[in-house]
């Protein structure tokens, strides 16, 4: 095992450091290679992590503290394959991202490489460490070098009140998780998550307990975008430069349902135990809400980043919804489901700057049939929309299939509906899009700006068609599900976590992984193919008829004030999504109190 | 009152967020989210607390004299470096703001129209 | 939401909160009492298994090492994204700032601020120095006396001789001796590791207690991060006075 834990941080960090001090010296394309190199290099680390954690949790120790007596005087990073895996897609992400960056973008010295760098080692400490606080410098590593990314088209007066909205937003949620934190130390005193746990199991879910959960609850939904917390994510994604983006949309709206379900699992699963039912609902509604407010607002859009923002949103919904059946079933969907998804939104939002690098524009209506010679974007753009909805072989299927059976086996068969609905909505956002723009279709074609002609580049098609491969490939490895579902088990297991990171016992070994069968269950195949068609009819009935009919004008006339509601509720203006913030907090905890008794 | 010092926190808490909430100026609600920032620092250092306790700085007392708890004063100072440099980013965009938009009023700034 | 109706959207929900929040806080232990075994704990044994007086030193950079270096690249990586939000865009030019700032709106600066910032200069920078350097023994440590030699660089500024210290140009230094800040940190860190130990772990003789030269490795690393703090604020403040006094758009007046 050795040094392995400690080096996915320590290496970017370095080399960032190196990138910025020795930048009179070395020259872009230096510059570049160096930072694609290390993405890879984190990556390819993350991925022996997870091998090695597949056999048990692997447990660090900064310093060499060991804890004495069950008291932990250090930090620990405590890795189990749930967490790697997230650091492997982080990487991945960045690896893809750096490469599309790759002599196209216009890269700040080395200032670029570097925050990238830093931005991924964030992300990667966050997901391996199993101290509270040590999770939180983590997190504000990250969310300070995204802020500066969102930021970074200066020229854009969008992007600097996206990037304002988003870091004062996401800053008062990195408060609340302070204060969170503060309330569990004053409580237990102890930082680490495995002593943590131990020390509330023993007591009752008080108040202090209810509250300190709503404060971790909110901050990590802020960092989720889950309503009523995400009014900030449309202007801050849609303005990021494309490689920010496909980290952003990728792997960082996932990290606050990460975070949410490490904590809940490995400290307020004891006290909370009691009251899971009321939990459930509480989560399941949250997930629902957010689901449907991110489809019906993408439907809405036509810029097309804004698009694939409130795509991210409403599939964080979903997401929300496996975790909140509080089982290791729904939680082994959902892992699998949120990877698959990343690496299918990384590779839209690659295709989307090609479009937006060699047509100018991103808004749907001004590229009306001006992608005509972009024929592999298009057929990325298209294969993405049909993995966003489910479509089997996509690695998203097979995570949808597992969260809808566990749904089913909680007496929430419904929620099939719900992914139907919302798969159908983001797909057929995307659709129609993909038809306008690469097709022509819909309407006249629009006039054509100056832009650098033909196809598109290989540096920034590879990336793009490469991490729609990887969201493939994860839905066609064998076994796969069961090793998920055998990972979530061990997530969920409090105490075998507890001793595993305080007497460091290994883990449970190989516990036979529940046979799935091989293939795809007719079931939720059904249902996959039945939402990518509704969003096939739904995306192309815009662009077929010309002029409006009859019941298309009265559908518009209803539909209208609805649209218009929400496009003014999401305004982006600071206050608005403070105040948001705040009525948030105030409902969950309403909420919570009543539910936690 | 055994309470007050956490209600000074929660209170600092709810004031900065009512300032960022109705400023019309974004300098204003950069410091603001200071205030917010600054109640998390008092809440910290309050559980700490231990009455009668002296400092952990044992270079003129003996090892054993009763001290308040290191952990607390640890976790704000990374709290206080977080905050400055959070801070200093958002008045850079401010600034860049102000060069694009020519003002700071926050109901200037509207999302991109879709 | 028009501005009186987010106000009173506000207030309800904010006291609500609030009310919540005071329910929860009421459950902690009372002020003054400190049940936790942490904090206890790390007083009993810190100075004797770390040589170090200071205990939230050794907290910081060594019991906690791992917090801290995330911390120290949290300013890394904020100075970077100030240095790339406030870089020149296509439409500014430069414009070196006059001697005596009559092109500035402001009043020049009375001899008084000159002579005591510049006989200031030299105390704050010693007393930098200082409290980096005794970090471990008494409080201190590389971000405070970071932070006090940055307002050195402040110091500059406020007796007017700014542009002065803007001709030698240090930037280059400046980026240089933050990088080498941050790095040292994590070399420092993989010290251990090539000794064959954790990240992090000392590897350093721990020498005896009270004097300048022991605690092993915090020392090191107190010094790594006085320097990138200092270089770090340094850097934050030029990037920021260079918007006022040098920067121009085209037609704008000073």
């Amino acid at each position: 095992m050795g040094a392995l834990p400690a080096l996915p941080v320590a290496v970017p960090l370095l080399v960032a450091a190196a990138l910025v001090g020795l930048a009179p010296v070395i020259r872009h394309r230096l510059a570049d290679a160096v930072a694609v190199a290390t993405a890879a290099t984190v990556a390819g680390l993350c991925a022996a992590l997870l091998l090695q954690a597949a056999g048990g949790p692997v447990v660090y120790w900064f310093g060499g503290w060991t804890p004495r007596q069950g008291i932990a005087l250090g930090v620990a990073f405590a890795i189990d394959p749930v967490g790697a895996g997230l650091a492997t897609l982080a990487g991945v992400l960045a690896t893809a991202a750096l490469v599309f960056s790759w002599r196209h973008f216009e890269a700040v010295g080395t200032l670029y490489h570097s925050l990238m760098l830093v931005f991924l080692a964030g992300i990667v400490g966050f997901c391996l460490s199993g101290d509270l606080f040590n999770m939180f410098v983590f997190y504000e590593l990250l969310s300070v070098s995204a802020y500066a990314l969102a930021g970074y088209r200066t020229e854009d007066p969008g992007s600097l009140q996206g990037a304002l909205n988003f870091a004062i937003t996401n800053s008062v949620g990195a408060f609340l998780v302070l204060a969170g934190i503060a309330l569990l130390y004053g409580r237990s005193g102890a930082l680490n998550l495995a002593q943590l746990g131990q020390a509330l199991a023993s007591g009752p879910a008080d108040r202090l307990v209810v509250v300190a959960f709503l404060l971790l609850l909110v901050g990590f939904f802020v960092k989720a975008a889950v309503v009523p917390f995400h009014f900030w994510l449309a202007d801050a994604y849609a303005m990021a430069p494309t490689p920010v983006g496909m980290l952003f949309a990728g792997v960082v709206s996932e990290l606050g349902l990460y975070a949410l379900a490490r904590v809940y699992w490995t400290v307020f699963s004891g006290p909370l135990a009691a009251d899971a039912g009321g939990l459930r609902a509480v989560l399941l509604g949250a997930g629902v809400v957010t689901a449907l407010v991110g489809g019906v607002m993408c439907v809405l859009q036509h810029h097309l980043t804004r698009l694939l923002a409130y795509a991210t949103v409403s599939h964080v919904g979903l997401t929300l919804t496996g975790l909140a059946l509080l089982g290791p079933a729904g939680l082994g969907g959902a892992v699998l489901y949120a990877v698959a998804d990343g690496l299918i939104k990384g590779s839209l939002f690659a295709s989307v700057g090609i479009v937006q690098y060699h047509l100018g524009s991103v808004d749907e209506l001004a590229l009306r049939g001006r992608g005509r010679h972009l024929p592999w974007t298009a057929t990325l753009v298209v294969l993405g929309a049909l993995g966003l909805a489910g479509v089997p072989p996509f690695g998203t299927f097979l995570g949808k299939a597992l969260m809808e059976e566990a749904a089913g086996a909680a007496g929430h068969a419904w929620l099939t509906a719900l992914f139907v609905v919302v798969a159908a909505l983001t797909a057929a956002a995307l659709l129609r899009a993909a038809g306008r723009v690469f097709l022509g279709l819909g309407g006249p074609p629009a006039r054509a700006v100056d832009a650098p002609p033909g196809p598109a580049y290989p540096t920034m098609l590879a990336p793009a068609a490469l991490l729609l491969a990887g969201a493939l490939a994860i839905g066609l490895v064998p076994g796969l599900a069961g090793r998920v579902e055998l990972a979530a088990a061990r997530f969920t297991d409090r105490p075998a976590y507890a001793a595993a990171v305080l007497q460091g016992a290994s883990g449970p070994g190989g516990a036979d992984a529940e046979s799935h069968p091989p293939g795809y269950p007719a079931g939720p195949a059904g249902w996959a193919t039945l939402a990518a068609v509704l969003g096939l009819a739904l995306g192309l009935w815009p662009l077929l008829r010309r002029r409006p009919s009859g019941p298309r004008r009265a559908t518009a006339r209803l539909w209208a004030p609805v649209g218009a509601a929400l496009r003014s509720l999401h305004n982006g203006h600071i206050g608005d999504s403070v105040t948001w913030l705040v009525v948030g907090m105030a409902a969950f905890g309403t909420l919570l109190a009543l539910v936690v008794r | 009152m055994s309470l007050l010092p956490y209600l000074i926190a929660a209170w600092l808490f709810l004031v900065g967020l009512y300032g960022i909430v109705t400023s019309r100026n974004l300098v204003h609600a950069v410091v603001c989210l200071s205030v917010v920032q600054s109640s998390t620092y008092i809440l910290l250092l309050a559980i700490g607390y231990e009455r009668g306790g002296t400092a952990p700085i044992f270079l003129d007392v003996p090892v054993g004299t009763r001290a308040v708890d290191p952990v607390v004063s640890a976790l704000t100072l990374t709290d206080i470096v977080v905050g400055a440099t959070v801070s200093a980013l958002l008045l850079a965009l401010a600034v860049q703001t102000y060069k694009r938009h020519g003002t700071l009023d926050t109901e200037e700034f509207r999302s991109v129209r879709d | 939401m028009s501005p009186s109706l987010r106000r009173r959207v506000f207030l309800v929900a904010a006291a609500v909160a609030g009310a919540l929040l005071v329910w929860g806080l009421s459950g902690l232990p009372d002020y003054g009492i400190y049940r936790g075994p942490y904090g206890d704990v790390l007083n009993a044994v810190a100075v004797g298994e770390r040589h170090a007086t200071n205990v939230v030193a050794a907290v910081t950079f060594d019991y906690r090492g791992v917090d801290t270096m995330g911390e120290e690249y949290i300013l890394f990586a904020a100075v970077i994204g100030v240095a790339i939000l406030l870089r020149a865009q296509r439409d500014e030019r430069e414009e070196a700032p006059d001697e005596d700032a009559a092109d500035r709106r402001a009043p020049g600066t009375s001899n008084a601020v000159r002579v005591l910032g510049l006989a200031l200069l030299g105390p704050v920078v010693l007393f930098g120095i200082y409290v980096v350097a005794h970090g471990h023994l008494s409080p201190g440590g590389g971000f405070q006396g970071g932070v006090v030699l940055a307002t050195g660089a402040l110091l500059v500024y406020l007796s007017g001789e700014y542009v002065t210290l803007r001709r030698v140009r240090p930037e280059a230094l400046l980026d240089l001796a933050e990088s080498s800040g941050a790095a040292g940190y994590v070399a420092v860190g993989l010290l251990g590791l090539a000794a064959g130990v954790t990240f992090l772990e000392n590897v350093l003789p721990l020498g005896q207690a009270g004097t300048l030269l022991s605690s092993g490795m915090i020392p090191l690393i107190n010094l790594a991060v006085g320097l990138e703090v200092a270089a770090g604020f340094v850097l934050l403040l030029s990037e920021f006075l260079e918007q006022t006094l040098v920067v121009r758009r085209p037609g704008e007046q000073t």
